[in-house]
């Protein structure tokens, strides 16, 4: 294909022109005939007996429909919203589950949990009707800092401790002996704060029903429209898949908050029925800080230890994650599955074990959020990586680079159940420090300590597994469902291509991406190829887009679904041209036998009109396909970060940052880098700005733009990004995935420059100027 | 939102008279603040009488040694006034850091000083420029105009005018800001005239105040080292998320002497 619109051409995102200039259509841009307003009643509380809830008085305001409470959709047989990875504790004993109603029934567990649905003919109403809905609590003990929850008597009803599982991965007492025999042991104690996801686009949804059919539809703010039908369909019930419809048109955003099924647009669904007309609820920003899944959140203490020549031979790492009141989606996969296998990182440290206690807490549920679980793993490695280096007087790349696995150890199995497939860390980790000036960092050290400011540089080579992932191994390690996903290419009758994807883009650029992967695979115009995503009733089925799986699952699908379409096009070309299909070539859009060319269009039209045709083959040129990886994808790469702490103020400039990532094969480098960019901002936002932080009432303090600090545009440097590559070995594209990588790799690198420049390692995230003064200070 | 009463009144004495007889009336200024309490429904007034048209509160002036500016001007415009940046070009740069474009293009001067946030810019400009804070009923000395948290000399249906602020020989503001919010956690403005030095400070206590330690030791020398020692304003600090009342001190003394290195330079 062209090299304007192929593999590996920056091509322009063809989505951004409706998106910048206001003409996306995202959920709550839609309105239907009959539509009403849904508002949700949150608990004041973060954890209380529900005693009484009276709506008596708001049913009384004028265009009030309806009031919902945990007792009706419980009396309706609603079912409990599901977590869909089931973690044993290291006994072999399940995990243990609290129950989760998308109504609290009997009691409310965090701050903004919902307990109540109000439904009237404005929004203005609902809000009112919603302020006069009196409901009695008794207010209860809350549990809520992370460290302190497994010993805390349980906050629910039932359960015996607030611990959901006790996981281990690693053999623990060869990690012992070599910890025992090791000549340095470098010990860490970290913590992985608390985050808010913040999409720009607020979740809401759109429900109807239809009396007639008996179908519901609902419109929504998902990444994964197939697996929340699913989920409603058969966890819920609210009605079977061919009785549901789910849409996940334009999507400001997820970072992982869309992925899970939550209670708003459950109870919407369900009520749109039972009020016999549609609802409409958008979150308000305050409802997102409240009710979205919040992230990280991990406590840990962690031993590595090193031989006489600075070789890693053991890590041990016991971590506490806070999994809030109920157990999320992928709550409980992500500080076990998508953490301890990562804490191999880029290193050949034999012996690894990991324990990770899973805590329940009144706080809002904790799940997956951009790198889940790695940013985790990562921090823990490279942060005691870098300590190791000060502490045993080590260059802290050339440590690193001792250790790493070596281009020739490939495929790489490491102790903690992982095959890395392929990489080259050491061409990443040559490149960024090139690129960082390594060489000069003393000469701008002092020049900004004559400015009064201390200035540190540290390292980050991160690991990652994406592509998510093997059904079979998935299933194997508690997963409910597979991890394939699915794609169809429909060749029209004069040629045009329609791209049906089971992943869905909510900012990643797939409608552009996919299509430059499809046109240059069938050789057709990039402008002839259309892709369509995020709705059950068009896409036979999908997993959705999350773990950066988007390119290496489904791209590899619609690879699958192309080359049943050369195959059967080949068959009709042969056909055509009296030619055995052995000795039919496909090249650059057309089918070749001898000095005869027809091309794909040529022969699609063929396959709808079939005068001329085999007559063993169906008309028509549609392909399905399903992908289902044979391994996760190892994206890798060499971070490293300068900050400058200033003396007077404490406060943190992040000045230089470089970014080498290994992706594999790049589709389209522009959108990688934008990825790149923004991971990297949400990275620097978790070290340097952002932390959700609850009082010891469990009353979030930090529920608004006010409190809670996101990053903006000059907290961070100009990045420089570049890639090294090597193939991933498994996926036709030789794909690995970048959404998360700038997030995974960030943190760690910024803050081992914070305590390179401060001279000590005890600093948390996120590296606030008051905390810096304080460390500056000795206070 | 709930619903309310929209005015527009085109005289000073209709828009108090609008606010006599309201039952729960708010002038509206800008509104960057009324608003979004507004919109929380932490504030539901019954009528909202809308400043926009009155002409008495428009207009910047530079006349001898004052710069007189309309209550209703908006921050991008003092920001951007030539009068403003030729006379005390520190309060244009003041202006300039409030906020964002929107606030900016939006919010005034006068719905600023009336509303006392003890994180607004303004008020520390109000203080070491000796503004007198004209109102439709009086005149105001900005030294006598600030309370406490959100109060003010206003009183309830009095509406301000216009802000006289002395026109200084050298002039410097300084902010700390708050890393989510970007109001002031700190904001010091330090101005000279003529070896008399005056500082006001915004964001530290419940509201704005001066700093008189400060104002004598750089009345003595005006030199950054002067402040190093210098006794903090006797206010109780603001504590908060993100600046102990310990700190917030300590950063009162670094913008103030930050402010001052400005002044030296610029002399």
């Amino acid at each position: 294909m062209s090299a304007e619109t192929g593999i590996g051409a920056a091509v322009k995102r063809r989505e951004d022109l409706r998106f910048i200039t206001g003409r996306g259509t995202y959920t709550d841009d839609l309105n239907v005939p009959g539509q009403t307003y849904g508002v949700f009643l949150r608990s004041p509380y973060a954890r209380a007996k529900i005693n009484a809830i009276d709506a008596a008085q708001a049913l009384q305001v004028e265009g009030a429909l309806a009031v919902f409470t945990g007792q009706d959709t419980a009396a309706a047989g609603l079912g409990d919203l599901p977590c869909g990875w089931l973690v044993k504790s290291k006994d072999g004993s399940d995990m243990v589950s609290a129950p989760h109603p998308p109504l609290a029934v009997s009691q409310v567990n965090y701050v903004g949990e919902p307990f109540g649905l109000v439904v009237a003919e404005s929004l203005a109403a609902a809000r009112e009707a919603a302020e006069l809905v009196a409901a009695d609590f008794e207010e209860l003990t809350p549990v809520v800092a992370t460290a302190e929850a497994a010993q805390a008597s349980p906050i629910h009803e039932g359960l015996e401790a607030n611990l959901a599982y006790d996981w281990e991965l690693g053999d623990e007492a060869a990690t012992d002996a070599a910890l025992a025999a090791a000549a340095h042991v470098t010990r860490l104690d970290l913590t992985n704060n608390r985050l808010i996801p913040n999409a720009i686009e607020p979740r809401a949804a759109l429900a109807t029903f239809d009396p007639a059919s008996g179908e519901y539809e609902l419109r929504t703010t998902s990444q994964n429209p197939h697996l929340e039908r699913l989920v409603l369909s058969a966890f819920v019930q609210i009605a079977p898949e061919h009785k549901l419809r789910v849409v996940a048109p334009d999507v400001g955003g997820g970072f992982g908050s869309k992925i899970f099924v939550y209670a708003e647009e459950t109870v919407v669904t369900w009520a749109a029925a039972k009020v016999g007309r549609p609802i409409k609820w958008t979150a308000e920003r305050s409802e997102s800080f409240l009710a979205d899944a919040h992230a990280r959140d991990h406590v840990t203490h962690a031993e590595l230890g090193l031989d006489e020549a600075g070789r890693f031979t053991a890590l041990k790492v016991r971590t506490t994650a806070n999994l809030g009141a109920y157990l999320s989606l992928f709550g409980s996969s992500v500080p076990t599955f998508l953490y301890g296998t990562l804490l191999a990182g880029q290193y050949k440290t034999p012996n690894i074990h990991v324990q990770t206690h899973g805590v329940y807490t009144n706080t809002a549920p904790v799940d997956a959020y951009r790198g889940a679980g790695r940013p985790e793993a990562t921090f823990v490695v490279e942060r005691i990586v870098e300590a190791a280096a000060r502490e045993t007087g080590r260059d802290p790349a050339e440590l690193r680079r001792l250790n790493m696995i070596e281009p020739g150890d490939f495929p790489y199995e490491t102790p903690v159940a992982l095959v890395y497939d392929t990489g080259n860390y050491q061409a990443s980790l040559d490149r960024a420090l090139q690129l960082a000036d390594y060489g000069g960092f003393k000469q701008r050290r002092a020049a900004s300590e004559a400015e009064g400011k201390r200035r540190g540089i540290g390292f980050s080579c991160y690991i990652e597994a994406c592509g998510l992932a093997p059904s079979q191994l998935a299933i194997q390690l508690g997963a409910g469902v597979g991890l394939y996903e699915s794609g169809e290419i429909r060749i029209n009758p004069t040629g045009s291509v329609t791209v049906f994807t089971g992943s869905h883009s909510h900012g990643q650029g797939h409608e552009t991406t996919f299509a430059q992967v499809v046109s240059d695979k069938l050789g057709v115009p990039f402008d002839d190829v259309e892709v369509v995503h995020g709705d059950t009733g068009r896409v036979e089925f999908g997993l959705g887009t999350y773990g950066s799986r988007s390119l290496a699952v489904g791209g590899s699908a619609l690879i699958s679904a192309a080359d049943k379409i050369i195959a059967k096009g080949t068959r009709i070309a042969a056909h055509m041209m009296q030619a055995e299909p052995d000795n039919v070539a496909f090249e650059a859009g057309a089918f070749i036998s001898g000095n005869q060319r027809l091309t794909l269009q040529e022969v699609a039209f063929a396959s709808y009109v079939p005068a001329d045709y085999p007559p063993d083959l169906e008309p028509g040129l549609s392909e399905k396909a399903f992908y289902d990886p044979e391994n996760f994808t190892y994206p890798a790469g060499a971070h490293i970060a300068e900050v400058e702490v200033d003396e007077a103020t404490g406060v943190v400039q992040l000045v230089n940052f470089v970014a080498v990532d290994d992706f594999g094969q790049i589709i389209n480098p522009m959108i990688v880098d934008g990825q790149v960019h923004g991971g990297l901002a949400q990275g620097a936002g978790q070290a340097l700005l952002e932390h959700g932080i609850y009082d010891a009432d469990g009353q979030l303090t930090t529920g608004s733009y006010m409190d809670y600090c996101m990053p903006r545009a000059d907290d961070v440097p100009d990045f420089t990004v570049d890639t090294t590559v090597t193939p991933c070995t498994h996926n036709p594209l030789g794909v690995k995935g970048c959404g998360e990588a700038g997030a995974i790799g960030s943190p760690a690198a910024i803050i081992n420059a914070v305590t390179d420049a401060l001279g000590t390692e005890d600093v948390a995230m996120p590296a606030t100027p008051e905390q810096m003064w304080r460390k500056l200070r000795g206070l | 939102m709930d619903a309310f009463n929209y005015h527009k009144p085109s005289s000073l004495a209709e828009a108090v008279a609008l606010h006599r007889d309201a039952e729960d009336p708010a002038y509206l200024s800008g509104g960057h603040t009324l608003l979004p309490t507004m919109t929380q429904r932490l504030a539901t007034p019954s009528d909202l009488i809308d400043l926009e048209g009155l002409t008495e509160l428009t207009g910047i002036a530079a006349e001898g040694r004052t710069l007189s500016i309309g209550a209703f001007t908006r921050h991008a415009e003092v920001a951007a006034s030539a009068e403003v940046r030729s006379t005390v070009p520190a309060l244009a740069d003041l202006a300039e850091g409030i906020g964002d474009a929107q606030v900016r293009n939006r919010g005034t001067i006068g719905g600023s000083l009336a509303n006392s946030d003890p994180s607004a810019d303004y008020p520390a400009a109000a203080l070491a420029l000796n503004a007198v804070i004209r109102t439709d009923r009086r005149q105001i000395a900005a030294d006598d105009y600030f309370r406490g948290l959100f109060e003010t000399a206003l009183e309830e249906d009095e509406i301000i005018t216009r802000i006289d602020f002395a026109i200084p020989s050298c002039a410097a503001y300084e902010k700390f800001p708050n890393p989510a919010s970007r109001y002031a956690t700190v904001g010091v403005m330090v101005a000279d005239f003529n070896g008399t030095v005056r500082v006001g400070v915004t964001g530290a206590g419940p509201c704005a105040c001066r700093a008189p330690a400060f104002e004598a030791a750089l009345s003595a020398r005006v030199d950054p080292a002067a402040l190093d020692d210098a006794e903090l304003p006797a206010i109780d600090f603001n504590s908060d998320l993100h600046a102990s009342a310990e700190y917030r001190a300590h950063l009162v003394r670094v913008m103030a002497q930050r402010a001052t290195a400005r002044l030296v330079e610029a002399s």
